[in-house]
C-alpha cells in the first residue's frame, strides 16, 4: 500500500474527527455559559452544583467520561445500546466535559470585568441580562480568546480519544493501518494531519484576535 | 442640547425642609432630590450619620471634605449603587405638570430617623432615569466608540429612536468639544477627553440632576481644566449637580452651595462664598487652611 492509499484512508477517518471536533465546539462552547453563571450564582446549591459538576469533569479522564456516558444508559435504565450509542456517547461525554473547561475560561474572564462597567450600567438602568449581553460578553470574548485557543487546540488532539470507544476517526484508522502494514507511516501522516489542521485553527483565531484588537483597556 | 430644566434660575438659597413638611409646591420649587436623615455603616463603621441633603432645580452643590469623611458613600447611595440603612431618599417630579415625588426609600413605621424601606424595582429604575453619574475613573464602555458609549443606554434603556438621538449626540460630542473622537474608542481619547464622553453619555439620558464623584481627581492639572471648564458651562446653563470634588477654586467660584462633610456629618454648609472664605466651624477652617498653603 503507498502513501498516498494510506493517506486517503487517513483522510477518510479525520472527517469523523473533523466532525467530533465541530460537534463539541458546537455543543460546548454555548452549554458553559449557564455552567459558568450557575458557577458565578449567589444561589449556594446552584453555584455549588456547578461546582461539583466541574470538579468531576475536570478531576476525571475523557476517556472514562466517553464510557460513563456510553455504559450508563444500559446499566441504569436498561436501555438496549445500538449502533449509534457508541458516536451518540462519544459526543455528549466530549461536549460536557469541553463545557466543564470553558465554563471555567468564562468564569475567570467575566470575574475580570471591572466593577465600574456593572456600576456604570447599573446607573445607566441597563437591566442584568442588558449589562451582560451588551457590556459584559463583548469585553469577556477578548479577554478570553488565547485560554479559549489553547482549549481548542488541545480539542483538536483530544478527539484522537474517540479511538478508545470505538469511533473509526482518523487514529484508529491510523492504528489499524500501522498493524496491518507494519509501517509507522500511518502515524507519522496522522500526526502531521494533526498538525496542520491545528495550523488552520491558529490562523482563524489570529484573525479573531486582530478584528478584536480595536480596543485595549 | 436642550436645556435640562426650563427657565430656573439657580437657587442660592438651601432648601432644606424637614421631614414630613409637604407645603404644596410648585414643580419647579420642588427639590430634584431630597435625602433626609440618611444612615449608612459599614460592619461598624458608621460612615454616614443622619445627613439631610435638598438640592433645587438648577442649584450646583460642591461637596467637600477629606478622604474617609463620607463623600463618595454619600454619592453612591444618592445613585442607589448603595442601599442607605436608615432615612429616605426621593427624586422630584420629571417636568411641571408632573406631580408627586417619586420615594426611593422611605423610613419604616413613620419615624422619619427608621429603617429605611426600599420601593420597588420598578421605583428604583424609574429614579434611575432621573439621575447620572460621572465616575472619578470615568468607566466608558471601552469596546463601544464615543458615539456608541453616548448612544446605547438611549436606544436600548430608553427605548427613544435612533435618528432623534443621533441628533441629541451629535450636539453633545460638538459640546463637549468632542468633534473627530466620534468613532475612536475611549482607549484612543486623552483622560479628559474620556471624562467629557462620559459626561456626554450621561447628559444623553436627560437627567434631572448629574452627580460627579471626583471627576478629575484622575487628571493632570491641564486636563483638570478642560472638564472644569465643561462643567462650568453646564452650570451657567443652569443644570442641577452635585460635585463631590477636591478643587476648592470650583467649589468657590461655580458652585451655589458648599457642603463640607467630615466623620460621616455635614459639619458646616452654606452659599459658596461664606462657606469656602468665611467658614463658622473650626473643622472646616482647619480642611481648607491646608488648600490655601
Amino acid at each position: 500500500m503507498d502513501i498516498s492509499t494510506m493517506a486517503g484512508m487517513l483522510l477518510e477517518g479525520f472527517g469523523v474527527s473533523a466532525q467530533v471536533f465541530a460537534l463539541t465546539l458546537l455543543g460546548s462552547i454555548p452549554l458553559g455559559i449557564p455552567v459558568a453563571l450557575a458557577r458565578l450564582s449567589r444561589f449556594k446549591p446552584l453555584q455549588l452544583l456547578a461546582r461539583a459538576f466541574i470538579s468531576v469533569m475536570r478531576g476525571t479522564p475523557l476517556m472514562l467520561q466517553m464510557f460513563a456516558v456510553y455504559f450508563a444508559p444500559y446499566y441504569v435504565f436498561g436501555i438496549q445500546l445500538t449502533t449509534q450509542s457508541k458516536w451518540q456517547a462519544c459526543i455528549i461525554a466530549f461536549i460536557i466535559n469541553y463545557a466543564a473547561y470553558f465554563a471555567e475560561i468564562y468564569r475567570s474572564g467575566i470575574q475580570s470585568i471591572p466593577r465600574g462597567q456593572y456600576e456604570a450600567a447599573e446607573v445607566l438602568g441597563y437591566s442584568r441580562v442588558q449589562t451582560f449581553a451588551r457590556i459584559v460578553m463583548p469585553q469577556v470574548a477578548k479577554r478570553i480568546l488565547p485560554a479559549m485557543g489553547n482549549e481548542i487546540i488541545t480539542l483538536v488532539k483530544d478527539t484522537s480519544l474517540a479511538f478508545a470507544i470505538g469511533v473509526a476517526e482518523m487514529f484508529s484508522t491510523a492504528k489499524a493501518l500501522v498493524a496491518s502494514q507494519r509501517s509507522m507511516m500511518p502515524f507519522a501522516i496522522s500526526a502531521l494531519f494533526y498538525w496542520g489542521f491545528n495550523f488552520l485553527v491558529e490562523i482563524i483565531l489570529g484573525r479573531i484576535e486582530k478584528k478584536m484588537d480595536y480596543y485595549h483597556d | 442640547m436642550e436645556r435640562m430644566n426650563t427657565g430656573v434660575q439657580p437657587a442660592a438659597k438651601v432648601a432644606s425642609q424637614p421631614a414630613g413638611a409637604a407645603a404644596p409646591q410648585s414643580a419647579s420649587q420642588r427639590p430634584v432630590v431630597r435625602l433626609e436623615h440618611a444612615r449608612k455603616a459599614f460592619g461598624g463603621n458608621q460612615v454616614l450619620n443622619d445627613i439631610s441633603l435638598s438640592v433645587s432645580p438648577g442649584e450646583v452643590v460642591a461637596i467637600i471634605g477629606p478622604s474617609g469623611g463620607g463623600k463618595s458613600t454619600l454619592l453612591r447611595c444618592m445613585t442607589l449603587l448603595e442601599r442607605l440603612d436608615g432615612g429616605g431618599l426621593w427624586y422630584g417630579g420629571f417636568s411641571a405638570g408632573e406631580d408627586g415625588e417619586l420615594a426611593v426609600a422611605r423610613p419604616a413605621s413613620g419615624d422619619p430617623r427608621g429603617r429605611a424601606v426600599y420601593g420597588d424595582k420598578g421605583a428604583l429604575a424609574q429614579a434611575r432615569q432621573r439621575f447620572g453619574l460621572v465616575f472619578q475613573s470615568f468607566n466608558l464602555f471601552p469596546h463601544m466608540s464615543v458615539m456608541r458609549n453616548i448612544m446605547d443606554a438611549p436606544l436600548v434603556v430608553q427605548k427613544r429612536e435612533r435618528a432623534e438621538v443621533e441628533r441629541q449626540a451629535r450636539g453633545l460630542v460638538q459640546k463637549m468639544g468632542l468633534a473627530g473622537c466620534e468613532d475612536k474608542v475611549p482607549c484612543q481619547l486623552s483622560g479628559g477627553q474620556q471624562q467629557r464622553a462620559s459626561i456626554a453619555r450621561a447628559l444623553a439620558m436627560n437627567p434631572q440632576v448629574l452627580y460627579f464623584d471626583e471627576p478629575t481627581s484622575a487628571l493632570d492639572p491641564e486636563l483638570t481644566g478642560e472638564v472644569l471648564k465643561v462643567l462650568k458651562q453646564l452650570a451657567a446653563e443652569d443644570t442641577t449637580m452635585i460635585v463631590v470634588t477636591h478643587e476648592m477654586a470650583f467649589a468657590r467660584d461655580v458652585a451655589d452651595r458648599v457642603v463640607f462633610m467630615d466623620g460621616g456629618v455635614i459639619v458646616e454648609e452654606g452659599p459658596a462664598e461664606q462657606v469656602m472664605d468665611a467658614p463658622a466651624h473650626e473643622r472646616t477652617r482647619e480642611f481648607l487652611s491646608r488648600f490655601s498653603g
